[in-house]
């Protein structure tokens, strides 16, 4: 299990493992869960209020179906850990984070000023995806 | 024209400065080629036979008179000193050298031009209507529509890593100039019986190895609403597009197998969703950034009249000009077709020849078509003959626009690392065959394209006549296909039946078009006589 590099909250890390998705259902005491590509966010969307933290897998970068599921997870009010595990580059981590992700933990262990680079790289953002950044059609028309 | 703001030009230079850092650290070993791959496919650079391969986007076809001058120089600069302009309205390169990369997308990126998601598993260069802004029959200029697209699709977070490549394109008149329904979405923009603009959604198009014609999933979403449903229809794909095989991984497989009812009704539940998510801009953007494709200031009682006394003026007038909305102006395409020739290439002189007609004969702006020929949209037609004398004399006044040699051909295996066959020399001989026996005339409009593998970049689906070239048993061989159509139209065309080689696929062209040539009727294309006649007769004269 690899370590979280990364995180941005202040609270307790959860100390309790993850459960896949089918376990999750069964065990009503859980409150962390992972989620593989294939597995529909939206079914955790009635168990929000026990959730503490979800961990998408990305077991290839190419694989961008936890994006839309970070989304849909934040969307409905989610304001838990959402963690990013896997096959998760440099080159990843500001459109991850952009998706509503706040923690990561990468198989392989990443160069930290690289990293902080890719965090800092866009000055503004075209699109309103709540993770609380305006879009720049927002700071246009701000008056 | 669009002209980028801070935000705009701040954004480039980021992705200038990202794209450096990605360079390096893969220069430096810090980048596997594995993990490199995806990273330059989505700054446009391919490796492909011989050297690396540069796309730089031209959003919706348009461009400056600096912007295309740039591009001269840079085919100089960085290349060996010619372009290839593409199917996508984009513009290619293909012999540059990685450690130039970065340097060439900053010389872009002063000039508001970018290489972004012109490649990759993302959202693609939004195309449109060459003659956007300048002809009559379009309800509204589509551009600015396509601009709001463009700037939401741009770097959008969730959809970098898609299934597959995705391709929008964007058009406002019932005359199909773009191939929309050929493409993952195609957008139409409409007035509803209220009288009010929107857009129709048709969704699920391609062609590639499945050719699909995309179906109509809506039929009007409102304006303020565009960047919503366009998400919608994206979020469903990423979530429940085909990843287990890159040949079933574009959206038209998701749309066919589920269904389109089934499609669509998960589209509207996430778009029922996301309404409530704040991510649409205001209509204000659209105000802001149509403002900045007004008409230019065309001048008032021009004459409509052009002197033909010179024959070989008139033809290309005939041939190459159309009407424009306003009274006294024409559009000009100059045709990337000689005889001979490799079409869509012009010379770095050529380039920068052309951007300067645009500053003095069609206010400073051009278009990339999608049939790789290059449009002046705005031309007084007292100056047609100045502006053909000086394109004839540069070697750009072939008068062929929409006839058998104004081929769409893709690079095919001269360059093209995916090829199976090569493209440019069959398409060079069809050429050089139809100047040769004076026949282009008297075929009249006939729109053929050749693609070197079943890809299909070269969109030879929907040619009237396409041409596949397939590998076959070692051998390059050629399958004939007759009756596509990318136009309001659209049909796909149909094989004729067993291959042909380079040279054989030539003479059953010949022989296709003899046939249409005896059987057409009062004023028929190729295309509406094959229509008429069926495939039969045209096998019987092909291998009878």
């Amino acid at each position: 299990m690899a370590d979280v590099q990364f995180r941005f909250r202040d609270d307790e890390p959860v100390a309790d493992p993850a459960v896949t998705v089918d376990a999750f259902g069964d065990q009503t005491n859980a409150s962390a869960v992972r989620l593989e590509p294939g597995d529909d966010a939206a079914a955790l969307i009635p168990h929000l209020e026990r959730l503490r933290l979800v961990e998408v897998n990305f077991p290839v970068w190419t694989d961008g179906r936890g994006y839309s599921a970070a989304r849909t997870l934040r969307e409905a009010g989610y304001t838990g850990e959402l963690r990013a595990v896997g096959d998760v580059l440099i080159d990843q981590l500001n459109q991850m984070r952009r998706c509503g992700f706040d923690s990561f933990a990468p198989s392989h262990e990443l160069d930290a000023d690289d990293a902080a680079a890719a965090f800092a790289r866009w000055p503004h953002v075209y699109q309103a995806t709540g993770d609380g950044r305006p879009a720049i059609w927002a700071l246009r028309h701000a008056q | 024209m669009y002209k980028y703001d801070s935000y705009d030009q701040a954004m480039v230079d980021a992705r200038v400065a990202e794209f450096r850092d990605q360079t390096r650290r893969r220069l430096e070993g810090h980048l596997t080629e594995d993990q490199f791959r995806p990273l330059r496919l989505m700054n446009g650079l391919y490796l492909q036979l011989h050297a690396y391969m540069l796309r730089v986007a031209v959003p919706y076809g348009t461009l400056s008179s600096a912007q295309m001058r740039m591009l001269g120089d840079i085919a100089d600069k960085y290349d060996r000193g010619y372009g290839h302009f593409t199917t996508r309205q984009n513009i290619q390169y293909n012999w540059i050298k990685l450690e130039d990369a970065p340097d060439i997308l900053a010389d872009l990126a002063t000039v508001e031009m970018h290489a972004i998601q012109t490649s990759g598993n993302c959202i693609r260069n939004i195309s449109s209507d060459q003659y956007a802004g300048a002809v009559a029959d379009e309800i509204v200029d589509p551009r600015p529509y396509a601009e709001l697209l463009r700037q939401w699709s741009s770097f959008h977070p969730e959809f970098l890593a898609l299934p597959r490549k995705f391709k929008i394109a964007v058009i406002a008149s019932e005359t199909d100039r773009a191939a929309m329904r050929l493409h993952d979405i195609g957008i139409k923009l409409v007035r509803n019986a209220a009288g009010e603009l929107g857009a129709a959604f048709y969704v699920g198009g391609g062609m590639g190895r499945t050719p699909m014609i995309a179906p109509l999933i809506r039929e009007f979403v409102p304006l303020d609403q565009l960047i919503t449903y366009s998400e919608a229809c994206l979020r469903v794909y990423n979530r429940h597009g085909r990843r287990d095989n890159k040949y079933k991984a574009r959206i038209k497989i998701l749309v066919h197998e589920l269904g389109k009812e089934e499609y669509t009704r998960q589209v509207e539940a996430e778009f029922a969703h996301l309404l409530n998510q704040d991510i649409e801009p205001p209509l204000a953007e659209l105000a802001r950034i149509k403002a900045q494709f007004v008409d230019p200031p065309f001048a008032a009682g021009l004459p409509d009249a052009v002197d033909r006394s010179d024959p070989d003026f008139a033809l290309w007038v005939d041939r190459n000009t159309l009407a424009h909305k306003a009274p006294g102006y024409a559009v000009a395409v100059v045709s990337l077709k000689p005889v001979g020739g490799i079409p869509g290439d012009a010379t770095a002189d050529q380039i920068r020849l052309m951007a300067d007609l645009a500053r003095e004969y069609s206010f400073d702006e051009l278009r990339v078509t999608h049939a790789q020929n290059i449009v002046f949209p705005h031309v007084r037609k007292a100056d047609l003959h100045a502006l053909w004398s000086k394109l004839e004399a540069a070697g750009l006044g072939t008068p062929n626009l929409d006839q058998i040699g104004d081929i769409i051909a893709c690079p095919g295996l001269d360059y093209c690392s995916l090829a199976n066959a090569r493209s440019i020399p069959v398409a060079q001989k069809i050429s050089e065959r139809f100047a040769a026996n004076g026949k282009q005339d008297a075929i009249g409009e006939l729109k053929l394209k050749i693609s070197g593998c079943i890809n299909a970049c070269g969109h030879h689906h929907a040619g009237h006549i396409g041409i596949l070239g397939v590998d076959r048993k070692g051998t390059e061989n050629y399958q004939l296909l007759l009756g596509g159509s990318e136009g309001a139209d659209c049909s796909l065309g149909t094989i004729t039946g067993p291959g042909f080689s380079e040279d054989g696929v030539v003479d059953a062209i010949e022989k296709a078009t003899d046939l249409y040539l005896e059987q057409r009727q009062d004023g028929e294309r190729f295309l509406d006589t094959f229509r008429r006649i069926g495939m039969a007769p045209f096998k019987d004269k092909i291998y009878g």
